[in-house]
């Protein structure tokens, strides 16, 4: 059967990962390839780079990055952070990358997830939603809202209307974070998750809030997801993306081992 | 000796080609969209992404339909996700014809079935690492597992009209065909470029290939 999906995160800047890199044995613990290399002699399953500067001038140098990192691992690689145009698709797409995952620009324009899944496929369009749950929700029945720009604007979207319009609209997949739980290490939204996956049809990542590999499990197990993507879990040395796994098949949830 | 990976306009060939030199073993690698060069390449790489109606029109309109159709019919030739798909007689998605090479049709997993032993929802597309079983001994299962996980993104899968024609299989929840094999041509559904060290191995046995030599006869509608 299907495998559930560990997807390591590295966020970077300027062609280079830039948070919580700890590594005590890589010298350059900053190279992109150096850090994709290792997670892929763990076993992950994929990769995801997000460029956190996401400025149009970086853009060279975030393409040169997608071109080395590619041209070594040949695991799928997802590349986001500042997608605004068909034409950025397709330099992600054509530097190696497998999926672009898209995020404000989709908010800001729905029929440009449309454009891009119509003409590249919905294969490698990955939408990004970032939703916070919406206060006094009461707990039997949560909302959640979708915010942009790193969880500072809100939308007045409801985060799971919004993932079905862009299911609708051609994405292949949605990355998944709670921005409530974003940085906390105290585990995913669970009930976010569970809500998605059980409400769409296409695969949900689940992201933001990763402390632990129970964490982890959970987002499968209770949340539903597909995938499960963390940062510091692995950045930070605690824990191999093939403790996660060998956690994982002991909770008997199908992995790539 | 060169291998050529037709490129007729439909995205990334970058990560195949990749893969392929680095198993190539300095044996060139050129990612070409003129019909001479795919003629006269030793083996072929007929990858595929996006709408299976778009990339049969780029071939059309690109004039590489029968380097490919001739490629497919004589020399080591590899299909690739919807490069597999292109070869069957047609596909559901928006019932569009294929090439013809393999008797056989396209189809979608159908939402009706999509539940798990457990009756869980399974997602469609069908993405992610999964079992591949192999129907049979084949050179380009050397040194791959019975078994072994490959990468797969897709919503539509082959259902080849001979049972003969089937390498391999996976689950998804049925059992459905992911490799097909016929004299020099080779098929398959995931992506090899992807699938880290098996992938790998799959793409080198497809370099070493000693495949038989195919006319032009064989296949019915390769004229």
């Amino acid at each position: 059967m299907l495998a559930r999906r560990i997807i390591p995160c590295l966020d970077v800047a300027g062609g280079r990962v830039v948070k919580g890199v700890n590594f005590v044995d890589l010298r350059d613990a900053g190279d992109p390839v150096e850090v994709a290399r290792r997670y892929d002699a763990q076993g992950a399953d994929e990769l995801t780079f997000l460029d956190i500067t996401a400025s149009s001038d970086e853009r060279g140098t975030l393409l040169s990055m997608v071109e080395a990192v590619a041209a070594e691992v040949f695991i799928p690689l997802t590349v986001g952070g500042g997608v605004r145009t068909v034409a950025d698709v397709r330099a992600l797409l054509n530097a190696g990358a497998d999926k672009v995952s898209i995020n404000t620009a989709a908010v800001q324009s729905p029929a440009f997830v449309e454009e891009a899944a119509g003409r590249y496929g919905s294969q490698c369009i990955v939408v990004a939603v970032d939703a916070k749950r919406v206060p006094g929700t009461p707990d039997d029945a949560p909302r959640w809202e979708v915010f942009t720009h790193g969880g500072r604007r809100a939308t007045g979207l409801d985060a799971l209307d919004w993932g079905r319009r862009m299911q609708a609209n051609g994405a292949g997949e949605i990355l998944l974070t709670s921005m409530d739980r974003d940085g906390t290490r105290v585990g995913f939204d669970l009930a976010l998750t569970r809500a998605f996956s059980d409400a769409l049809s296409i695969p949900i990542i689940a992201s933001g809030g990763v402390g632990s590999i129970a964490d982890m499990v959970e987002g499968v197990t209770i949340g539903h997801a597909d995938a499960v993507l963390a940062a510091s879990i692995f950045h930070y040395g605690e824990h191999t993306v093939g403790d996660v796994k060998r956690a994982m098949a002991a909770a008997g949830v199908e992995v790539r081992l | 000796m060169t291998i050529a990976v037709v490129d007729y306009g439909m995205g990334n060939l970058r990560s195949v080609a990749k893969a392929l030199e680095h198993v190539a073993d300095g044996v060139p690698v050129v990612v070409s969209d003129d019909p001479a060069v795919i003629a006269s390449a030793d083996r072929v790489v007929f990858p595929g992404q996006g709408a299976m109606r778009d990339c049969m029109r780029e071939l059309q309109a690109r004039n590489l339909r029968s380097a490919v159709l001739e490629a497919a019919a004589t020399r080591p030739f590899l299909g690739i996700c919807i490069g597999l798909q292109m070869l069957f007689d047609r596909s559901e998605e928006a019932d569009t014809p294929g090439l013809g090479v393999l008797p056989g049709e396209v189809l979608r997993f159908p939402e009706s079935d999509m539940v798990d032993a457990a009756g869980g929802r399974l997602k469609v597309p069908h993405m992610g690492w999964n079992e591949v079983y192999q129907s049979e001994p084949h050179p380009m299962w050397n040194g791959i597992p019975d078994g072994t996980r490959f990468y797969f993104v897709h919503s539509y899968f082959p259902q080849p009209a001979r049972p003969d024609l089937v390498a391999g299989f996976s689950h998804y929840p049925f059992p459905f065909c992911c490799a097909v094999a016929r004299g020099n041509l080779f098929a398959v559904q995931f992506h090899p470029e992807k699938s880290h060290r098996a992938g790998l191995q799959l793409l080198a046995n497809f370099v070493q290939w000693n495949a038989p030599a195919g006319t032009l006869t064989e296949g019915a509608t390769c004229s």
